[in-house]
């Protein structure tokens, strides 16, 4: 058995094909961010999580530490119930506090981590005390609407 | 009417009993497939003619696929102030549909017809009954080969369908409409997952090259002996793999990408 010209075009045409899927993996995709090491869960309950996804960022400092990992409704506090898989490089001090925030006027709705002062750090299966909801632009119309209603004086007839 | 009763019965029929031979030849196809990969050169030079000679029509319809997506993009998301997301826009609808999608229609017409015309005709040349009488297995020699080529090209060929399409988008954003260069990266990375976006698309490439492979070789290996039937089981193969692409693409994709 020799080497031939077609082995040429098909290694060719292998190394071509593994070279585009490296090229998606490190230039499009974000590889290191989604299967980087180790996670632990801490959970946060909200009044109200808005527009809030599964896999949404949690960021703290405007860096991507974690993201969303499960939400459900909890029936006894009618509360809603976020796990936040945080990157096991990042330590929080205990009394960290979550928000929901939305990054821009139409984008997406992720979690911001507010760090406290507190010498312990949050550990796996912790639980976040304080946390603000997100801000539904309904209610806050709403709100406005009636707060400029009851400045306006009613029309002189 | 009781003709066509008949009629629709004869055709139900036939279909079961294709659909039962077609899984007993599966069956055998990966029976035998061990002994087809002992002769290592026959399946790369399949790989060679279905996927070195598509190369050419992957990437020129790549490139356009991605130039027009990147026009497209524009167009719609610069009405909302937000023509930074057409890096998303882009990959995304290559790396999750576009790319298996069309690069599998593309592959399915170009490779997939030429192996079940290479097949028909060599059953109607009598080779496949004169390889059996000489203790060759056909399935072995002929069919897997041509098989297992086809479930490796494609999902290398749809990779570079998506990589194209993604550098199609660039030059269209970027160099000639004027998106920022760095927005249109950073923004892709930041919301294009690996595991999820990129391994689900090779998931689906790989579904749609053994689908369009299956069929291509099964539908060759079952042609009427005949010129005419070499043709009809030709279009048999485009028209059936592109249902198939079709419709497995919205099973897969309702498993993978249900809005979570």
């Amino acid at each position: 058995m020799s080497r031939t010209t077609l082995d040429l075009w098909v290694g060719l045409f292998v190394a071509l094909g593994f070279a585009a899927l490296v090229f998606l993996a490190v230039k499009v995709g974000s590889y290191a961010g989604a299967s980087g090491g180790t996670t632990y869960a801490v959970e946060a309950a909200f009044d109200n999580i808005g527009g809030l996804k599964a896999r949404a960022p949690v960021k703290s400092a405007g860096v991507v530490v974690g993201r969303v990992g499960a939400i459900h409704f909890d029936s006894h506090s009618y509360r809603a119930i976020v796990r936040l898989d945080l990157d096991g490089r990042y330590e929080f001090p205990a009394d960290t506090s979550a928000a929901i925030l939305t990054s821009g006027l139409l984008g997406e709705q992720y979690i911001g981590l507010d760090p406290g002062a507190d010498g312990e750090v949050l550990k796996d299966g912790s639980k976040l005390q304080i946390t603000q909801s997100a801000v539904v632009l309904e209610k806050l119309i709403g709100q406005f609407m009636f707060n400029k209603a009851a400045e306006t004086p009613p029309p002189a007839q | 009417m009781s003709a066509l009763l008949r009629a629709i019965g004869a055709m139900t029929v036939n279909g079961i009993w294709r659909l039962g031979f077609m899984a007993r030849f599966f069956y055998a196809l990966l029976r035998y497939s061990g002994q087809s990969f002992r002769r290592l050169p026959l399946t790369i030079r399949e790989i060679y003619f279905s996927g070195t000679l598509s190369l050419l029509i992957i990437l020129v319809s790549g490139l356009f696929v991605g130039l027009v997506l990147g026009l497209q993009g524009y167009d719609i998301l610069q009405r909302f102030g937000s023509s930074d997301a057409l890096g998303i826009m882009v990959a995304l609808s290559l790396l999750r549909e576009l790319g298996p999608v069309v690069a599998g229609l593309l592959f399915a017409s170009r490779a997939g017809s030429a192996v079940t015309a290479e097949i028909g005709l060599m059953k109607t040349t009598e080779q496949l009954q004169a390889m059996d009488m000489m203790a060759v297995n056909p399935i072995a020699r002929v069919v897997a080969p041509r098989f297992w080529g086809g479930v490796i090209s494609m999902p290398l060929l749809a990779a570079m369908f998506s990589a194209m399409g993604i550098f199609g988008g660039w030059l269209i954003g970027v160099l000639a409409i004027g998106v920022d260069d760095g927005a249109f990266w950073s923004q892709m990375r930041a919301s294009v997952d690996f595991r999820y976006d990129i391994i689900n698309g090779v998931i689906k490439s790989f579904v749609f090259g053994v689908a369009v492979s299956l069929i291509a070789v099964f539908e060759g290996y079952d042609c009427q002996p005949t010129a005419e039937g070499v043709s009809r089981a030709i279009t048999r193969t485009v028209v059936s793999s592109a249902l198939a692409i079709l419709a497995l693409d919205f099973v897969l994709t309702s498993f993978m990408f249900r809005g979570l």
